[in-house]
């Protein structure tokens, strides 16, 4: 006679697994590492590639020091590598790109727990430490497909965001300068909408978090040159910089963003009122990461203020 | 009216055309005495003792109790202590004569009124058929004015079919049990819900009740767990049983449909609740099927019956295998409220990570409760967190952890976190 197993209910369990939503996840970012590959060459995919395997190593390392089960399995650390070179100019030498992983995945996601604990996204504390220490380099982006004239020489230009002049084909279709994962729409938008069909993301913090940047913008626009011109600097706000990025990739990430759909309605707006704020009035031209970063730190209080509400539950009366 | 969460299971109803076969009565018994929620009964026999099929052979003083019979003639073997799946209890060993001599108290009961109708269903040893093993009797004995009879046909867990051959097999007995409630409780109107994975049954019931007066039938979508009592009196009703609520507070019963049948077999016959149908289900079962068995059966003549490669058996699990009991091994017996027997090889396993708080276990909870939020302040022990987020109304259900990516045994922590509450 066999020993039999007892264990309480449910016997049966569905088939959705951590690790199968990381693959989701990776899958669907996949279209704008392709896109990266046409738009800035080679490099793009090395700079990706160099960012996955820094990663996987640091956690591998951190959870072997650490004396803790290895986690490297669940790949969370393939999605942080990839939206990390996403957030990063094609131009950034690799070992700053290495710095990126190691502030993500050691200071920011391990040293807090690993998996599930940290309360900021790690891919975007790394490219924000990356942004103030080595200011120069996180900012130098290069021209789409530089290296059909010379691949040995980089040509440099401005985000679309300062210049404001680019079409929105070009827009559109991601050619032109930014960090390396976010310049193209047409791709961000098949792989985000890929993980809303799948069930991954909720489709409510990405039409919440571009939506408030496209009305803010619209209003800013309207009062500046009336209809026409809010329109075309609503669209040109949505889809130049990383909101498109940010929103679907970012401002979604289980771990650091409220839990409640309600929540994450919250989160979205908050996140679409301080990136136009930052992008229209501050000092920096993009302000998608720092809204996430600063919409994260407030994710535990807009928790508290949205707890589902049980159905079939009493008030309890007040007592002493 | 907004539409309470749930999960689409696959539904593995394999058995759903197997028609219902009775095995043949065993050469022991081992009858438990804890078949009903509530109190324990108290053996009325000893060992040495000769029994008929029908015979009381045990009862308890208990508020929230039933009676136990002889399910078959033989003689008291021992008094013993078994561990049921629910747990340890005394029990009736009875060696069987194989003549199934029925006893001279079987005869049809003489009703006329609701106390004799409430009196007669305790006396039937009737406890709810669906799983939860509720006394009947005390479900038709109310002190409200009930407006809605529900018959619960949801059926909605995966394999188990008991149910629904019930309803294609001795429709007429459903109907009959109906209209006894319905004439002795007063009560209006009946509905009988069937989740619209049986369209068969419920076009049946349909043709059958199509001349009867406030009896209809509801169908209702494939969404477990929709026989949940809560989940189909607010589907069927709209209402609500809030917070330390019975049905009847909120004018309703619910019966499951093999429950009201038998009231009708009892009535008409006499013969108390002896026995019972199954599904016999499961990876290594090769010959899936329905079984009419008799309570105290032992599970391994079951299995051997269904061809069940008992050398591969790694999981027993009494009931539906979201809500089901495991079984400590195959000596087990079959009590009153089993409805299901299931055999496994391969037992559904997940790797445990940490939670990554996507929202699965709150979005697919029935009542939105919060089993992540529930698991975090049962770690850290605070009872009050606890209350707050009403872990108290978990039925139990395991659509949580069913949805939970993270492998977290949600489901099992709130029982857990329950049992921190104290009680009033």
């Amino acid at each position: 006679m066999n020993i039999l197993t007892v264990s309480p209910s449910p016997h049966v369990k569905g088939n959705m697994t951590t690790q199968r939503i990381m693959l989701c996840v990776i899958i669907s970012l996949l279209p704008a590492a392709i896109a990266s590959g046409i738009i800035f060459g080679l490099k793009a995919l090395m700079l990706i590639s160099v960012c996955i395997i820094s990663c996987i190593f640091f956690e591998a390392i951190c959870r072997r020091i650490m004396k803790k089960e290895q986690t490297i399995g669940d790949m969370s650390a393939v999605v942080t590598g990839m939206l990390l070179a996403f957030n990063l100019p094609v131009t950034l030498p690799l070992w700053m790109a290495v710095i990126g992983c190691f502030v993500a995945i050691v200071i920011v996601k391990q040293l807090f727990g690993g998996l599930g604990q940290n309360f900021a996204n790690p891919a975007i504390v790394a490219r924000i430490v990356l942004m103030v220490s080595f200011g120069a380099e996180m900012t130098s982006f290069a021209l789409p497909q530089y290296w059909k004239e010379n691949p040995d020489e980089i040509i440099t230009g401005a985000t679309p965001l300062v210049t404001e002049s680019a079409s929105f084909k070009d827009l559109f279709f991601g050619f032109t300068g930014g960090c390396l994962g976010e310049t193209c729409a047409l791709a961000l938008l098949l792989g985000g909408i890929y993980l809303i069909v799948r069930g991954i993301i909720s489709p409510v913090t990405p039409i919440a978090f571009i939506g408030t940047v496209g009305v803010l913008a619209f209003i800013y626009g309207l009062a500046d040159g009336g209809l026409n011109n809010g329109l075309e600097h609503a669209l040109y706000q949505i889809l130049s910089g990383g909101l498109i990025l940010g929103a679907f990739f970012m401002a979604t990430d289980y771990v650091t963003t409220p839990i409640t759909p309600k929540g994450k309605l919250i989160f979205g707006i908050g996140c679409g009122i301080i990136t136009f704020l930052i992008r229209e009035f501050g000092s920096y031209p993009e302000g998608v990461s720092f809204s996430i970063l600063l919409m994260n730190i407030v994710t535990p209080y807009i928790d508290r203020f949205t707890m589902s509400k049980p159905i079939g539950a009493v008030k309890e009366a007040k007592t002493k | 009216m907004r539409k309470l969460n749930g999960i689409h299971l696959n539904h593995n109803k394999n058995t759903a055309q197997c028609k219902t076969e009775i095995l043949g009565v065993p050469k022991e018994v081992v009858i438990p005495m804890n078949m009903n929620m509530g109190a324990h009964s108290e053996p009325l026999v000893k060992p040495g003792d000769v029994v008929k099929v029908g015979d009381k052979i045990g009862d308890s003083s208990a508020f929230l109790s039933a009676p136990v019979h002889s399910s078959v003639s033989g003689k008291v073997k021992a008094i013993t202590e078994i561990k049921a799946a629910n747990g340890p209890c005394k029990a009736i060993a009875i060696e069987t004569d194989g003549q199934q001599t029925v006893s001279e108290s079987v005869k049809p009961p003489v009703i006329n009124n609701l106390e004799a109708f409430v009196k007669v269903i305790r006396e039937s040893g009737l406890t709810g058929l669906g799983g939860a093993g509720f006394p009947t009797h005390i479900k038709n004995n109310p002190n409200t004015k009930i407006d809605t009879l529900i018959i619960n046909a949801a059926e909605c867990e995966p394999y188990i079919t008991s149910d629904h051959r019930q309803m294609l097999e001795d429709p007429d007995a459903v109907i009959g049990g109906i209209k006894l409630v319905m004439k002795y409780l007063e009560i209006p109107r009946a509905i009988i819900g069937i989740e619209n994975n049986k369209m068969d049954a419920a076009k049946l019931l349909e043709e059958k009740t199509a001349s009867e007066s406030g009896i209809s039938v509801k169908t209702l979508p494939a969404v477990y767990p929709q026989g949940a009592e809560k989940v189909l009196i607010y589907n069927i009703t709209g209402r609500m049983v809030m917070e330390r609520q019975l049905p009847s507070d909120q004018n309703v019963i619910v019966l499951n449909v093999s429950t009201v049948a038998y009231i009708y077999t009892y009535c008409q016959t006499g013969m108390p609740l002896i026995e019972r149908r199954i599904t016999v289900d499961g990876d290594i079962i090769k010959k899936p099927c329905n079984l009419m068995v008799k309570i105290g059966t032992h599970v391994s003549e079951i299995l051997e019956y269904a061809g069940c490669e008992t050398e591969k058996l790694k999981k027993l699990v009494l009931g539906g295998p979201m809500m089901g009991m495991c079984a400590y091994d195959t000596d087990i017996v079959i009590g009153k409220s089993n409805n299901a027997v299931l055999a496994f090889e391969k037992i559904a396993e997940k790797t445990m990570t940490n939670c990554i708080r996507c929202g699965r276990c709150i979005n697919t909870c029935p009542l939105n409760l919060m089993p992540t939020e529930i698991e975090k302040a049962y770690l850290r022990k605070d009872v009050e967190a606890l209350k707050k987020l009403k872990v108290m109304l978990c039925m139990n259900c395991g659509c949580c952890t069913y949805a939970c990516p993270a492998g977290r045994n949600l489901a099992e922590i709130n029982q857990l976190a329950k049992a921190m509450i104290p009680r009033k």
